[in-house]
């Protein structure tokens, strides 16, 4: 296989592994409020992601390290054109970043309930505009034939991805909800499974529509099939889900998820960054990638290096399993 | 103001406010594992109580500097387009592994620290923070290494019909002479303010509360300052000798540093001038004599080249335009650097002999306690405010002038949106974290006296400790 293809492989499993993790750390950002019915409730959802979604963030950062290194010219092009939305997503994690870290150090109600508003906000903000960046991304935007975007933030808000940004959201809600269940007790988890239901049907239907109009926008056979797997595996989560069966409700979402970012990423190739101007202006695999020695040595290390990261993960993941007692 | 002024200066607010929580959380988690394992090797409670404070501490600030990091990575693309694509083949590669080596290692063990101190048995808990401490120390690297890069092509060769710079040797670049100086500085420069912060925060304890915790703060002033002191030897010894290869690799750097315009042998050290910098009225000067000849050569009577020579000479190599960074600020910031660096590692010492043999300390350095953790801070970031403006009119040094790397299509609007929402978001985020340390602070100890428990679950406990 071309190194370059490697390389897409590599970064669609970063984003893949990105949205799957962070996903229900969103999720369970923009629900805890809602869920949660006191302190210690709320606090028990927090803990439950606490020791694992900074972690989850690098999954973010890794994405966008392994762009600068295998694609310049697609980072390049994607971060300086998708500008704004860029910067609200980064506006996000930061307040989200310190709110979680700082919530618990204060023993104030007015103090955590402004650390709260921050998680919430920067739950949501990211999620939504990742959204619409993905969205966007796969519908292609004017490219010049430089690959510089000529359009402005409002050529990014079309319906498609305003649709995308929405299924992501909802998507996430559901997928928190169902790891809140997963991971808690007593009221909190009965909560988060009915609460799962509910959104999980908004979501459902969302993602349906995203995923259809993304084929039709942009799809071949096996990125149909796939997306189809990943609509049943969402319906597998919420038949799950309403069984009580938390375990595999989670599987279920994760594997919605995951197959929903891969079928988007193989609807895309060969192309990285398609344009809607000319068909000689869309970025290709091929002409945003590295020099064949960068990508070489790259593979390398990461064949070596990334087992143990997955390795450690999982095991906190392990560490961590004990349901959160609310208390 | 245009849009690359306007990119320059976001630049360089974003990363000079990174960078107040970097080398706070490079000391402070080496110094705490430091703490922690002085706990588990003799057990005795007032290390235990020191790791939770200053880990406490710790916390705070590495929450800040990752969030803020996150903006660096992005900020490339966005702002800087151009440059992305000129160096991705090389930089990225750096920064990649950053990610993949350092940033995993850290979130994922922190994590683990932070929430097992009752799950994780005591050997393996105190592993995680030393991973923690392995992941700061690799993430520095990586990223000097792309920064020195930068001050210092190496390991590449250009791509004429692509436009930009192909890795060939990612060893030279992970073995840049630049990098090999400017990692041990930038780690003890790190030290000396996190040793600072420890042995002030101690000190204003000793001194508010005298009877209070007394001797856990004794020790923490000690280790503190001690710190400081061994810090500011090793960033004495490798600042000389990044003076040497910087003098090589960036002539222009060390001339503007020492606002030396012309060529001279044997040269003096410029210790403090009043004047016009153009070079062409003195008022007032203290000079030593063949002090920089021996700081950039290494011999009192080596040659040190003038900023007019030099000009002249780039002209020849790289066509009409002017090759000078800007000359007072490099002027001031060299010397600023090096003098509150100084200063600090002198207060060190004094707090050491005003403390020895079980004497408390004297009152009035009260006045000390505030301004000390600050002092290598702020030396440190004269450093950086030295070395990358004295880079200047290049971004990467001889190859792409900073002119050539900001992104084409970005407007003036977009980047005075993202310049002024992070100036105003990172202003609000200094007043919450100050203030969350400074309560931190005020609470002492108290809190971190019982031995972390070993027994069934108790989900109170943890929280109080971190979330």
């Amino acid at each position: 296989m071309e190194l370059t293809t490697v390389w897409f492989i590599a970064i669609a499993m970063l984003w893949t592994g990105y949205f799957v993790l962070e996903g229900f750390d969103f999720g369970v950002g923009m629900l805890y409020r809602v869920l949660g019915r006191n302190e210690p409730e709320r606090r028990a959802a927090i803990e439950a992601i606490g020791p694992v979604w900074d972690g989850n963030e690098v999954w973010l950062i890794m994405a966008g390290a392994a762009t600068f290194a295998a694609f310049p010219e697609w980072y390049a092009t994607l971060f300086s054109g998708f500008y704004l939305p860029l910067f609200f997503i980064l506006v996000g994690l930061i307040v989200r970043g310190v709110a979680l870290e700082y919530r618990g150090k204060r023993d104030d109600p007015v103090w955590r309930s402004r650390m709260d508003i921050m998680i919430v906000v920067g739950s949501v903000l990211p999620a939504l505009l990742w959204g619409v960046a993905f969205g966007n991304i796969v519908r292609g935007v004017p490219l010049d034939a430089a690959h510089e975007y000529v359009g402005s933030f409002g050529t990014l808000l079309n319906p498609f991805a305003l649709l995308g940004g929405l299924t992501f959201v909802a998507v996430f809600v559901t997928h928190g909800a169902i790891f809140l269940a997963l991971r808690t007790t007593d009221d909190l988890r009965v909560r988060a499974t009915r609460l799962a239901t509910r959104v999980g049907v908004v979501a459902a239907v969302l993602a349906i529509a995203f995923l259809v109009w993304a084929q039709v926008l942009r799809g071949d056979t096996a990125s149909v099939v796939i997306a189809v797997a990943a609509i049943v595996a969402f319906a597998g989560a919420l038949v799950a889900n309403i069984l009580r069966r938390e375990g595999w409700a989670f599987l279920g979402s994760t594997l919605a998820i995951g197959l929903a970012v891969v079928s988007l990423f193989v609807a895309l190739f060969p192309d990285v960054m398609p344009s809607t101007l000319a068909p000689g202006s869309t970025l290709t695999v091929v002409g945003a990638a590295s020099s064949s020695y960068t990508l070489k040595v790259m593979t390398i290390i990461t064949a070596i290096f990334l087992p143990l990261v997955l390795l450690y993960q999982g095991w906190t993941y392990w560490v961590f399993r004990k349901r959160v007692v609310a208390a | 103001m245009d849009t690359l002024d306007l990119a320059r200066w976001q630049f360089a607010i974003t990363t000079v406010y990174h960078f107040f929580f970097v080398p706070v959380t490079i000391s402070l988690v080496a110094i705490t594992a430091g703490l922690q394992t002085a706990w588990y090797r003799t057990g005795k409670e007032k290390y235990l109580r020191l790791t939770k404070f200053y880990g406490k501490l710790f916390l705070i600030n590495i929450a800040m500097g990752v969030v803020t990091g996150l903006v660096q990575e992005f900020q490339f693309g966005m702002n800087w387009s151009d440059y992305s694509r000129f160096v991705g083949d090389v930089f990225g590669a750096p920064l990649a592994l950053e990610g993949l080596l350092a940033f995993f290692l850290e979130s994922t063990f922190i994590g683990l620290w932070i929430f097992g101190w009752e799950r994780l048995p005591k050997l393996v808990h105190l592993g995680c923070i030393w991973m923690v401490v392995l992941g700061t120390q690799l993430s520095a690297y990586f990223i000097l290494s792309a920064n020195s890069w930068m001050q210092h092509p190496v390991g590449f060769r250009y791509n004429a019909a692509r436009g930009r710079a192909e890795l060939t040797d990612l060893w030279a670049v992970l073995t840049n002479k630049v990098v090999l100086v400017t990692y041990p500085h930038t780690i003890f420069a790190a030290f000396m303010v996190g040793g600072a912060f420890v042995a002030g925060v101690a000190l204003w304890h000793l001194l508010r509360r005298p009877g209070v915790d007394k001797d856990v703060f004794r020790s923490a002033l000690k280790i503190g300052a001690s710190v400081v002191l061994v810090a500011s030897v090793g960033v004495a010894i490798s600042g000389d000798l990044q003076g040497k290869v910087m003098t090589e690799v960036q002539p222009m750097k060390m001339a503007a540093a020492e606002a030396l315009y012309e060529t001279e042998k044997p040269a003096a050290f410029s210790a403090f001038t009043v004047g016009t910098l153009d070079g062409s009225k003195e008022i007032f000067s203290i000079k030593v004599p063949y002090l920089l000849s021996f700081l950039a050569t290494g011999h009192f009577d080596g040659e040190v080249k003038g900023i007019n020579s030099l000009q002249a000479a780039y002209e020849q190599l790289y066509g009409p335009g002017s090759y000078k960074p800007n000359i007072p600020l490099t002027y001031w910031t060299f010397r600023l650097m090096i003098g509150v660096g100084m200063l600090s590692a002198a207060i060190a010492l004094w707090l050491l002999w005003t403390t020895r043999r079980g004497r408390g300390p004297a009152r009035w350095l009260i006045w000390v306690t505030a301004p000390l953790p600050l002092l290598p801070l702020v030396a440190n970031t004269f450093g950086w405010v030295f070395t990358e403006t004295g880079r200047q009119p290049w971004l990467v040094f001889g190859l792409l002038p900073t002119a050539s790397g900001v992104s084409p299509g970005t407007t003036g609007g977009e980047v005075i949106t993202s310049l002024v929402g992070f100036t105003l978001l990172y202003g609000a985020l200094a007043v919450v974290e100050a203030k969350l340390m400074l309560r931190t602070i005020r609470g002492g100890l108290a809190g971190t006296d019982a031995p972390p428990d070993t027994g069934p679950d108790q989900p109170d406990k943890p929280l109080s400790f971190a979330y």
